[in-house]
């Protein structure tokens, strides 16, 4: 017949197996006042050898891809140094450098290595910082983006997140012809991302647990929509107790002790907060229009949701505690799916201009809204940790594919990976260490 | 029993056609050549006249019955008036046939915030689980899904495929 409903659904779990292609980044737009620094290839100590990353390079990336900085390019250095006393900063002066940053590998004791770098101001000849950081030969990476976070941190002022995860939604055509959806997890730069459960039904809404250890998700294997909350470390999940209706939209308080999620078991889909302690649902809005996408205040007193209550879907600002939600959202007719900045003082969310949908923000203080993303299909916008870049999907040509904007609306990154397509990106938090 | 059940529902679809100026069978070949477990699955077969069906009921070409998609307009949930027949006579058929069950699958395009779609889906499927529930159905013959635009029927990125997206698809598990 012509539809035979699929019920076989195909689930897998995977815990470390690492995906066949990473995602590749271009910076399509910078911006003109980014910070000049030097970054000299790490030196490395006789016993050590090839490792098996350029710490330099990872690094070097990650600056430049804050839109902060314009790293020098490695052709136009004049000289290498590795330590300190081979520094002459007027030749990085000469440059026309601000800062510049030296490193080197040597081996510990124990048979470990130890990364040392430093950070210097040209003009004022002295050490900003430096640290040395143990490391292993296989997590290189890591003490990389630690060196980006510690870099990033000294000259803006602004902690930096370098060293966080982002999940996001593949699907393409499997062997067999039939779609197949992914959920997948990888380093902030788009490296070794990793599959945590696959299905050929639906997967959508990634959210993140505030320390960072869990990620929650809707699928829609079995009869009907689910949500699934994972345990990243070891892959098992949990299945939330499941309503006939949808199950959707789950978003963890920050505090960890509360999922606010969409149900539409009592009639039209409401927000409803789960107690993850008490195993107890509460029923937050009720209304007969669309309420759904829910999203938590930095400070966990307040939800934001999208509504059709007033006739188009706008955004709508509650109490956890209940009662009347006051209309956040008046520009166009078409403002849905928002995020609170970290600092709580901004929300991004989808807006309809001119018939195109754009990633805008609101500012919470004075209503001014300012469309940052320039697509006609951008959506499912996810904040930085630290409210510097806010992660998108758009439409590259045919394909669904993520991008990234500053919080400035300055600077602009598409992420290419190679295959299908992806969508629904949501940014870590900082690891809980 | 079976024979006689169908017959009967082609009566009421053939009044609820009739009712709504729809065009008609040209005759009534249902039955005639046909084995009784007929529900079980497909069983189109060849028979003497051009005109005549002797298959399944649901796959009857010139049968409402035969249209399980209905489309909707951008953001709305509201049923043309082209359908109300449609979704009369799969109200009826699940009235005469109690032991049936349908899945209403809702569809959005891919316009907008994905889980406000996963709602709008939903309250497409509902409307069409409304108006086939006035045909007396059990409340418990139909299941709604609202699957938002994770599942788009056309993979393009313009009103042609939009408009073959916002959909709720009548679908028969058993059949």
């Amino acid at each position: 017949m012509k539809h035979v409903l699929n019920r076989f659904t195909l689930v897998l779990l995977f815990i470390t197996t690492p995906a066949m292609s990473a995602l590749k980044i271009e910076i399509t737009q910078g911006v003109s006042s980014a910070q000049p620094v030097a970054i000299v290839p790490f030196g490395s100590g006789p016993v050590v050898g090839a490792l098996p990353v350029d710490i330099a390079q990872v690094i070097s990336d990650d600056l430049n891809r804050s839109g902060r900085f314009k790293v020098l390019p490695r052709t136009d250095l004049l000289s290498r140094p590795s330590s300190a006393d081979q520094v002459n900063f007027r030749n990085w002066q000469v440059l026309g450098q601000d800062n510049l940053v030296i490193g080197k590998v040597t081996q510990a004791v124990n048979g470990s290595l130890n990364v040392q770098f430093q950070l210097f101001d040209v003009y004022k000849g002295e050490q900003l910082t430096g640290f040395s950081i143990p490391a292993r030969l296989s997590n290189l990476r890591a003490v990389a983006h630690r060196i980006s976070d510690l870099i990033y941190e000294k000259l803006t002022g602004q902690k930096g997140a370098f060293s966080t995860r982002i999940a996001y939604i593949t699907s393409q055509a499997g062997p067999s012809g039939k779609p197949e959806y992914k959920i997948q997890v990888a380093d902030a730069d788009g490296f070794a991302p990793k599959t945590i459960v696959s299905s050929t039904e639906p997967l959508m809404s990634p959210a993140w647990s505030p320390r960072g250890d869990k990620l929650s998700y809707v699928s829609f294997e079995g009869t009907r929509s689910a949500i699934y909350s994972q345990t990243l470390s070891t892959g098992a999940r949990e299945k939330l107790k499941s309503f006939k209706g949808i199950n959707g939209a789950p978003a963890w308080s920050p505090d960890g002790t509360q999922l606010a999620l969409t149900l539409s078991k009592d009639g039209s889909a409401d927000i409803y907060v789960y107690n993850v302690i008490t195993r107890s649902f509460r029923r937050l809005t009720k209304s007969y229009a669309i309420d759904t996408e829910p999203a938590w205040s930095p400070d966990g007193r307040q939800l934001i949701f999208t509504s059709d209550r007033g006739g188009k879907p706008q955004l709508y600002r509650t109490s956890i505690n209940g009662g009347r939600a006051a209309r956040l959202t008046f520009e166009g007719d078409y403002n849905a799916r928002g995020r609170y900045s970290p600092d709580g003082k901004s929300v991004v969310m989808v807006q309809r201009v001119n018939r195109q949908y754009k990633i805008a923000m609101l500012d919470l203080k004075n209503g001014f809204t300012r469309t940052l993303t320039k697509g006609h299909l951008d959506e499912s916008p996810s904040f930085a940790p630290n409210g510097s870049m806010i992660l998108y999907s758009t439409k590259d040509g045919l394909k669904s594919i993520l991008a990234a904007v500053s919080s400035d609306g300055q600077v602009h990154q598409k992420f290419r990976l190679q295959g299908g397509e992806v969508r629904e990106p949501a940014w870590s938090p900082y690891k809980a260490d | 029993m079976k024979i006689k059940m169908y017959r009967n529902l082609l009566i009421s679809v053939l009044l609820a056609t009739a009712l709504a100026g729809c065009s008609m069978f040209g005759d009534d070949g249902a039955g005639s050549g046909s084995d009784s477990n007929g529900a079980s699955g497909a069983n189109t077969s060849g028979v003497g006249s051009v005109s005549s069906f002797s298959g399944h009921p649901l796959d009857d070409p010139s049968s409402p019955l035969s249209t399980k998609v209905i489309y909707f307009e951008f953001d709305s949930s509201a049923i043309a008036s082209q359908y109300e027949s449609v979704l009369a006579a799969h109200g009826a058929y699940l009235a005469a046939n109690p032991g049936t069950s349908v899945i209403l699958e809702g569809h959005a395009d891919e316009r907008g915030t994905r889980e406000y779609n996963v709602a709008l889906s939903e309250k497409r499927a509902k409307s069409v689980q409304n108006l086939i529930s006035l045909q007396g159905a059990n409340g418990n013959q139909s299941e709604v899904v609202g699957f938002g635009e994770e599942k788009p029927a056309s993979m393009g990125h313009d009103e042609q495929s939009w408009q073959l997206n916002r959909r709720v698809e009548i679908v028969y598990p058993a059949h």
